[in-house]
């Protein structure tokens, strides 16, 4: 039986410093002691330090996540100015190129910037290859005191870039608690993103594909986009579809806590294999929800506040036979096509035959779950723990996670893994420690839930499979669906991608 | 050792560790009343 395969993946970053303060955590506690802002603003990093900044460099695609083990800890003082903010995935873009593409996303007129950081963010957009001149030129400035009336009068809130106010987002309505200015910006933040990952994928392809070749569009992110008669309404699916131009497709959202990205590709292979479509765009924009979620520990480490960065990641799944392609037809810029399918081998496929599910019987229990999502679909596949090369699990970066008490989250899926291998007499008991050396990695993703469950190491496998290093890797995410409070379960999906 | 039995308890669970319902399984089984369990997620 044939599967559908992955034949490109964009993995992109936006630094965002400025939008620290608008993050969930930042946010409620400065609004109870304005003083704490004080105390981030120092923490915050430089635009080169976060481009310098090794998980940073794994997750653009300038190295391989098991590069990442030889680099002394911590990571923060490892930096590498030699870096660069083009990845063989996608790009680490600047906050002022952020902001000029929220403003390029923002369809309500409601992102207002001053003229000097708008010129600024069209070139520095233009020069990546990111937008056309002409949608850039179609944006309007802000004065300076249009910006600052509003932001007194309280219909926005401002727009910071390099300690300045530059810019300012007003709210959607008067009364809306669906359409604040900071709703919204959370929600233009993860379109934005997925805009910046999705033309990054177009551009991967552009040799042999355009906008108008892809069928539906999946979005997987962390946003509720809605108002206040149906908060979490969705679409920004298509949202982000239109203004990368993929005007020939239809999409939806797909919601699953941090499996929701997960979820998007089982869902997209799943509506290829039923022949419904041909070319299926999954796409996932950054939580600016996230954005100094853990700035306490930080602080009192004296550390860098590392969760500054947005991701955005976006996902080519195709029919196998669809790729029909036609090398000289379109585009000839080299840097874009770090990861061109047209450009060798074959493609992993996605084994839809044994899926890792988390039933509603399966419970919350940890060693449940992963028996769910990883034992179970082995099994069904035939296979045995060592067969799989790589597991990605939740990749978050330890750096960011160790300081506030939440351990090293990778390590101890591996560790869960592993014990049940040992327990079903798969691995000896003290091979533990050797199997994760072995099959698994250091986390290298922010701390943006669904972004750092397994897909961030597609486009990664992706380019191992296609060298030849690995042959199968086994993805599984997690989500924590009773957060909602409308029930206790857990939840989490997994699949085998293999060439 | 802490003698749960007639005890009132507020159940903190952990979605890396032993979540919500399954320490209110064994508090209750201990003969401890839970007054109230969540599970919290911190990554």
């Amino acid at each position: 039986m044939s599967f559908p395969a992955i034949t490109a993946v964009a993995n992109v970053l936006a630094h965002a410093p400025g939008l620290v303060r608008y993050g969930s955590k930042p946010l409620r506690d400065i609004g109870q002691d304005p003083a704490v802002l004080e105390a981030i603003t120092p923490r915050l990093r430089s635009y080169a330090d976060a481009v310098a900044y090794a998980p940073n460099q794994v997750f653009i695609g300038n190295l391989d996540p098991e590069m990442l083990g030889a680099v002394p800890r911590p990571w923060f003082r490892a930096l590498d100015g030699t870096a660069s903010s083009t990845g063989a995935f996608g790009d680490l873009i600047g906050e002022c190129e952020l902001l000029g593409l929220l403003k390029l996303c923002d369809r309500a007129r409601l992102v207002h910037l001053d003229a000097a950081t708008l010129a600024e963010a069209r070139a520095g957009l233009a020069r990546r290859g990111i937008v056309t001149p002409d949608e850039m030129a179609a944006l309007a400035a802000a004065d300076a005191g249009a910006i600052n009336a509003i932001g007194k009068s309280g219909e926005a809130i401002p727009l910071w870039l390099d300690g300045r106010v530059v810019g300012a987002m007003s709210r959607g309505h008067e009364q809306d608690e669906a359409l604040t200015a900071n709703v919204l910006l959370e929600n233009l933040a993860a379109k934005a993103t997925g805009v910046l990952a999705v033309r990054r994928l177009l551009r991967m392809v552009e040799r042999r594909l355009g906008p108008g070749d892809i069928d539906f569009v999946l979005a997987g992110s962390e946003e509720a986009v809605g108002d206040r008669y149906q908060r979490g309404g969705g679409g920004l699916a298509k949202a982000i579809a239109e203004s990368c131009g993929i005007t020939a497709a239809t999409g939806f959202d797909v919601k699953a806590f941090c499996a929701s990205t997960l979820y998007a590709v089982v869902n997209a292979a799943a509506l290829i294999q039923a022949g419904l479509f041909s070319r299926v765009v999954v796409v996932a924009g950054g939580s600016l929800a996230k954005l100094g979620m853990k700035y306490r520990a930080h602080v009192a480490r004296q550390m860098p506040i590392l969760e500054d960065m947005l991701a955005g990641i976006a996902i080519l799944v195709e029919r196998p036979g669809a790729r029909g392609s036609d090398p000289s037809a379109r585009g000839s810029d080299p840097s874009a096509r770090g990861s061109d399918p047209s450009a060798r081998g074959s493609d992993p496929v996605i084994r839809l035959d044994t899926l890792g599910l988390h039933t509603i019987a399966t419970g919350s229990a940890q060693q449940a779950i992963v028996e769910a999502l990883v034992i179970t679909p082995l099994a069904k596949a035939g296979y045995r723990l060592r067969d799989v090369d790589r597991y990605a699990t939740e990749m978050h970066n330890p750096e960011v996670t160790e300081p506030s008490g939440s351990g090293d989250v990778p390590r101890g899926n591996y560790r869960l893994i592993a014990a049940l291998g040992a327990l079903r007499g798969e691995l000896p008991r003290d091979g533990i420690d050797a199997f994760i050396a072995a099959h698994g990695m250091p986390g290298y993703a922010p701390t943006q839930g669904h972004i750092a469950s397994a897909v961030c190491y597609l486009a990664h496998a992706l380019r191992a499979m296609r060298a030849g290093q690995i042959r199968r890797a086994l993805f599984m995410a997690k989500g924590s669906l009773f957060l909602g409070r409308m029930t206790d379960a857990s939840d989490g999906v997994s699949f085998i991608l293999e060439i | 050792m802490i003698e749960l039995k007639g005890k009132r308890v507020l159940v903190i669970g952990e979605r890396d560790g032993v979540s919500g319902p399954a320490i209110e399984v064994c508090v209750r089984s201990a003969g401890a009343q839970v007054l109230y369990a969540e599970t919290l997620c911190f990554v």
